[in-house]
Protein backbone atom coordinates (compact mmCIF):
# COMPACT_ATOMS: atom_id res chain seq x y z
CA UNK A 1 0.00 0.00 0.00
CA UNK A 2 2.76 2.16 0.83
CA UNK A 3 4.60 1.64 -1.77
CA UNK A 4 1.94 2.47 -4.19
CA UNK A 5 1.32 5.86 -2.49
CA UNK A 6 4.80 6.61 -3.30
CA UNK A 7 4.52 5.11 -6.99
CA UNK A 8 1.58 7.67 -7.35
CA UNK A 9 3.48 10.82 -5.76
CA UNK A 10 6.40 9.89 -7.71
CA UNK A 11 4.25 10.08 -11.01
CA UNK A 12 2.39 13.19 -9.66
CA UNK A 13 5.83 14.66 -9.60
CA UNK A 14 6.94 13.62 -12.94
CA UNK A 15 3.04 14.74 -14.21
CA UNK A 16 3.40 18.46 -12.54
CA UNK A 17 6.69 19.36 -14.85
CA UNK A 18 5.07 17.66 -17.91
CA UNK A 19 2.05 20.26 -17.58
CA UNK A 20 4.49 22.96 -16.71
CA UNK A 21 6.63 22.43 -20.05
CA UNK A 22 3.28 21.90 -21.91
CA UNK A 23 2.10 25.04 -20.90
CA UNK A 24 5.00 26.91 -21.82
CA UNK A 25 4.97 24.95 -25.35
CA UNK A 26 1.43 26.40 -25.62
CA UNK A 27 2.29 29.77 -24.81
CA UNK A 28 4.71 29.89 -27.95
CA UNK A 29 1.60 28.97 -29.87
CA UNK A 30 -0.71 31.42 -28.89
CA UNK A 31 0.55 34.68 -30.48
CA UNK A 32 -1.50 36.84 -27.76
CA UNK A 33 0.72 35.85 -25.39
CA UNK A 34 4.11 35.10 -27.51
CA UNK A 35 4.08 38.55 -28.74
CA UNK A 36 3.48 40.16 -25.41
CA UNK A 37 7.27 40.50 -23.88
CA UNK A 38 6.54 39.98 -20.14
CA UNK A 39 8.51 37.25 -18.49
CA UNK A 40 6.31 34.82 -16.89
CA UNK A 41 2.77 34.25 -17.57
CA UNK A 42 0.34 32.29 -15.21
CA UNK A 43 -0.71 28.56 -16.14
CA UNK A 44 -4.63 29.86 -16.05
CA UNK A 45 -4.18 33.27 -18.44
CA UNK A 46 -2.43 30.78 -20.71
CA UNK A 47 -5.46 28.95 -21.05
CA UNK A 48 -7.81 31.71 -21.25
CA UNK A 49 -5.78 32.77 -24.25
CA UNK A 50 -5.79 29.57 -25.85
CA UNK A 51 -9.55 30.11 -25.47
CA UNK A 52 -9.97 32.79 -27.04
CA UNK A 53 -7.79 31.91 -29.97
CA UNK A 54 -9.28 29.05 -30.86
CA UNK A 55 -12.88 30.92 -30.98
CA UNK A 56 -11.05 33.84 -32.78
CA UNK A 57 -9.70 30.65 -35.20
CA UNK A 58 -13.23 29.28 -35.75
CA UNK A 59 -14.27 33.12 -36.24
CA UNK A 60 -12.14 33.72 -38.95
CA UNK A 61 -12.94 30.26 -40.79
CA UNK A 62 -16.52 31.04 -40.75
CA UNK A 63 -15.46 34.43 -42.75
CA UNK A 64 -13.63 32.83 -44.72
CA UNK A 65 -16.35 30.04 -46.03
CA UNK A 66 -18.55 33.16 -46.21
CA UNK A 67 -16.03 34.42 -48.49
CA UNK A 68 -15.14 31.70 -50.56
CA UNK A 69 -19.22 31.18 -51.04
CA UNK A 70 -19.94 34.05 -53.29
CA UNK A 71 -16.49 34.11 -54.97
CA UNK A 72 -17.34 30.43 -56.05
CA UNK A 73 -20.79 31.88 -56.80
CA UNK A 74 -19.27 34.95 -58.63
CA UNK A 75 -16.80 32.46 -60.82
CA UNK A 76 -17.50 30.15 -63.90
CA UNK A 77 -17.62 26.77 -63.46
CA UNK A 78 -14.62 26.05 -65.93
CA UNK A 79 -12.54 29.21 -65.28
CA UNK A 80 -13.60 27.88 -61.29
CA UNK A 81 -11.49 24.66 -62.22
CA UNK A 82 -8.72 26.40 -63.60
CA UNK A 83 -8.26 28.66 -60.95
CA UNK A 84 -8.47 25.81 -58.45
CA UNK A 85 -6.47 23.89 -60.45
CA UNK A 86 -3.41 26.69 -60.58
CA UNK A 87 -3.61 27.13 -57.20
CA UNK A 88 -3.12 23.50 -56.66
CA UNK A 89 0.00 23.33 -58.36
CA UNK A 90 1.09 26.72 -56.47
CA UNK A 91 0.64 25.06 -52.79
CA UNK B 1 7.44 26.72 -38.56
CA UNK B 2 10.66 25.58 -39.50
CA UNK B 3 11.68 26.68 -43.44
CA UNK B 4 12.64 23.21 -45.00
CA UNK B 5 14.17 23.23 -48.24
CA UNK B 6 11.15 22.72 -50.97
CA UNK B 7 11.36 19.75 -52.75
CA UNK B 8 13.96 17.46 -50.73
CA UNK B 9 12.73 16.84 -47.14
CA UNK B 10 8.90 17.12 -46.83
CA UNK B 11 8.04 17.47 -42.83
CA UNK B 12 4.93 16.49 -41.30
CA UNK B 13 3.34 19.53 -40.85
CA UNK B 14 4.27 20.79 -45.06
CA UNK B 15 2.42 17.14 -46.18
CA UNK B 16 -0.38 17.65 -43.63
CA UNK B 17 -0.76 21.08 -45.48
CA UNK B 18 -0.70 19.85 -48.88
CA UNK B 19 -2.76 17.17 -48.22
CA UNK B 20 -5.51 19.78 -46.77
CA UNK B 21 -4.93 21.90 -49.43
CA UNK B 22 -5.74 19.12 -52.01
CA UNK B 23 -8.69 17.65 -50.11
CA UNK B 24 -10.28 20.93 -49.71
CA UNK B 25 -9.74 22.23 -53.10
CA UNK B 26 -11.35 18.94 -54.14
CA UNK B 27 -14.21 19.66 -52.12
CA UNK B 28 -14.84 22.92 -53.64
CA UNK B 29 -14.79 21.43 -57.39
CA UNK B 30 -17.17 18.93 -56.48
CA UNK B 31 -19.68 22.06 -54.48
CA UNK B 32 -19.18 24.04 -57.56
CA UNK B 33 -20.16 21.42 -60.00
CA UNK B 34 -23.44 20.53 -57.99
CA UNK B 35 -24.40 24.00 -57.55
CA UNK B 36 -24.30 24.98 -61.41
CA UNK B 37 -25.88 21.64 -61.82
CA UNK B 38 -28.47 22.71 -58.88
CA UNK B 39 -28.51 26.23 -61.03
CA UNK B 40 -29.18 24.51 -64.97
CA UNK B 41 -32.33 22.30 -63.76
CA UNK B 42 -34.00 25.09 -62.47
CA UNK B 43 -35.70 27.96 -64.32
CA UNK B 44 -34.21 31.02 -62.03
CA UNK B 45 -30.61 30.74 -59.73
CA UNK B 46 -32.17 31.40 -56.79
CA UNK B 47 -29.25 32.96 -54.00
CA UNK B 48 -31.16 33.30 -51.31
CA UNK B 49 -29.72 34.37 -47.84
CA UNK B 50 -30.39 30.74 -47.07
CA UNK B 51 -28.97 29.47 -49.54
CA UNK B 52 -25.63 31.05 -48.87
CA UNK B 53 -25.64 30.15 -45.11
CA UNK B 54 -26.27 26.68 -46.04
CA UNK B 55 -23.40 26.26 -49.09
CA UNK B 56 -21.15 28.35 -46.21
CA UNK B 57 -21.95 26.22 -43.67
CA UNK B 58 -21.16 23.44 -46.22
CA UNK B 59 -17.64 24.64 -46.93
CA UNK B 60 -17.06 25.12 -43.60
CA UNK B 61 -17.90 21.39 -42.47
CA UNK B 62 -15.70 20.45 -45.63
CA UNK B 63 -12.81 22.60 -44.23
CA UNK B 64 -12.91 20.99 -40.64
CA UNK B 65 -13.30 17.54 -42.15
CA UNK B 66 -10.66 17.85 -44.89
CA UNK B 67 -8.41 19.07 -42.20
CA UNK B 68 -9.20 16.15 -39.63
CA UNK B 69 -8.38 13.72 -42.75
CA UNK B 70 -5.30 15.49 -43.72
CA UNK B 71 -3.84 14.61 -39.76
CA UNK B 72 -5.31 11.42 -40.06
CA UNK B 73 -6.63 9.33 -37.25
CA UNK B 74 -3.75 9.42 -34.91
CA UNK B 75 -4.71 12.28 -32.71
CA UNK B 76 -7.92 12.12 -30.50
CA UNK B 77 -8.80 15.89 -31.36
CA UNK B 78 -9.33 14.75 -35.26
CA UNK B 79 -11.17 11.46 -34.21
CA UNK B 80 -13.67 12.83 -32.29
CA UNK B 81 -13.90 15.62 -34.98
CA UNK B 82 -14.92 13.09 -37.36
CA UNK B 83 -16.81 11.34 -35.47
CA UNK B 84 -18.97 14.66 -34.78
CA UNK B 85 -18.90 15.53 -38.53
CA UNK B 86 -20.02 12.06 -39.29
CA UNK B 87 -23.24 11.85 -37.10
CA UNK B 88 -23.88 15.33 -38.02
CA UNK B 89 -24.47 14.22 -41.60
CA UNK B 90 -25.68 11.28 -40.94
CA UNK B 91 -28.22 13.15 -38.91
CA UNK B 92 -28.54 15.94 -41.51
CA UNK B 93 -29.37 13.04 -43.99
CA UNK B 94 -32.21 11.36 -41.66
CA UNK B 95 -33.82 14.70 -41.37
CA UNK B 96 -34.29 16.00 -44.79
CA UNK B 97 -35.92 12.39 -45.51
CA UNK B 98 -39.44 12.47 -45.84
CA UNK B 99 -40.91 12.89 -42.16
CA UNK B 100 -42.99 10.25 -40.89
CA UNK B 101 -45.23 10.09 -37.50
CA UNK B 102 -41.90 7.83 -36.38
CA UNK B 103 -39.81 10.60 -37.29
CA UNK B 104 -41.51 12.84 -34.92
CA UNK B 105 -41.48 10.03 -32.11
CA UNK B 106 -37.61 9.42 -32.30
CA UNK B 107 -36.97 13.13 -32.66
CA UNK B 108 -39.17 13.61 -29.78
CA UNK B 109 -37.13 11.29 -27.54
CA UNK B 110 -33.73 12.55 -26.40
CA UNK B 111 -30.74 10.58 -26.29
CA UNK B 112 -28.14 11.11 -23.36
CA UNK B 113 -24.79 10.66 -24.38
CA UNK B 114 -22.81 9.02 -21.62
CA UNK B 115 -20.04 11.65 -21.24
CA UNK B 116 -16.81 9.80 -20.49
CA UNK B 117 -15.65 11.40 -17.38
CA UNK B 118 -13.21 8.70 -16.64
CA UNK B 119 -10.69 11.13 -15.69
CA UNK B 120 -13.08 12.54 -12.59
CA UNK B 121 -12.82 8.96 -11.16
CA UNK B 122 -8.90 9.04 -10.83
CA UNK B 123 -7.75 9.91 -7.11
CA UNK B 124 -6.40 13.22 -7.19
CA UNK B 125 -2.64 11.79 -6.84
CA UNK B 126 -3.10 10.49 -10.33
CA UNK B 127 -4.23 13.32 -12.09
CA UNK B 128 -1.45 15.11 -10.73
CA UNK B 129 -0.64 17.84 -8.24
CA UNK B 130 -1.53 20.31 -10.81
CA UNK B 131 -5.32 20.30 -9.20
CA UNK B 132 -5.97 24.18 -9.45
CA UNK B 133 -5.59 23.21 -13.26
CA UNK B 134 -7.94 20.07 -13.35
CA UNK B 135 -10.49 22.34 -11.34
CA UNK B 136 -10.27 26.08 -13.29
CA UNK B 137 -12.91 26.89 -14.99
CA UNK B 138 -10.72 27.82 -17.74
CA UNK B 139 -9.57 24.07 -18.34
CA UNK B 140 -12.72 23.57 -18.87
CA UNK B 141 -13.88 26.03 -21.55
CA UNK B 142 -10.97 24.60 -22.73
CA UNK B 143 -12.27 20.81 -22.75
CA UNK B 144 -15.21 22.59 -24.61
CA UNK B 145 -13.28 23.51 -27.55
CA UNK B 146 -11.26 21.17 -28.16
CA UNK B 147 -12.79 18.14 -29.76
CA UNK B 148 -12.52 14.75 -27.27
CA UNK B 149 -11.38 17.00 -24.69
CA UNK B 150 -13.87 16.33 -22.02
CA UNK B 151 -12.14 12.55 -21.87
CA UNK B 152 -8.68 13.75 -21.52
CA UNK B 153 -6.36 13.75 -18.76
CA UNK B 154 -4.76 17.75 -18.21
CA UNK B 155 -1.51 16.47 -19.65
CA UNK B 156 -3.43 15.07 -22.87
CA UNK B 157 -5.40 17.65 -23.27
CA UNK B 158 -2.64 20.35 -23.31
CA UNK B 159 -0.80 18.61 -25.89
CA UNK B 160 -4.09 18.11 -28.20
CA UNK B 161 -5.01 21.38 -27.69
CA UNK B 162 -1.23 22.63 -29.11
CA UNK B 163 -1.82 20.46 -32.14
CA UNK B 164 -5.17 21.46 -32.39
CA UNK B 165 -4.09 25.05 -32.63
CA UNK B 166 -1.36 24.38 -35.04
CA UNK B 167 -3.68 22.62 -37.29
CA UNK B 168 -6.47 25.26 -37.01
CA UNK B 169 -4.16 28.20 -37.89
CA UNK B 170 -2.72 26.27 -41.03
CA UNK B 171 -6.34 25.61 -41.96
CA UNK B 172 -7.00 29.35 -42.03
CA UNK B 173 -3.74 30.05 -43.37
CA UNK B 174 -4.82 28.17 -46.68
CA UNK B 175 -7.94 28.73 -47.31
CA UNK B 176 -6.91 32.51 -47.21
CA UNK B 177 -4.60 31.83 -49.62
CA UNK B 178 -7.05 29.83 -52.09
CA UNK B 179 -9.57 32.87 -51.38
CA UNK B 180 -6.59 34.83 -52.41
CA UNK B 181 -6.05 32.60 -55.80
CA UNK B 182 -9.85 32.96 -56.29
CA UNK B 183 -10.67 36.97 -56.18
CA UNK B 184 -7.92 37.42 -58.46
Amino acid sequence: MSSRRSRNSGSSRISDDQILELVSKLRRLVPEIRDRPSGKVAASKVLQETCNYIRNLHREVDDLSQRLTQLLATIDADSAEAAIIRSLVTQ
Amino acid sequence: MTNSPKGFTLNNADSCRVKFARRFLRSLIEIKTRQTNYNNNLSSSPSSSSEIRRRSERIKLKAYSSMAHAVGPRKAWTRALLLKLHNRAKRHRFRTRKRSSLAMVLKKKRVFRVKNHANFYKPAAERGNYSVLNSDEKTEKLRELVPGGKAMDICSLLEETAHFIKCLAMQVQVMHEIADQLSN
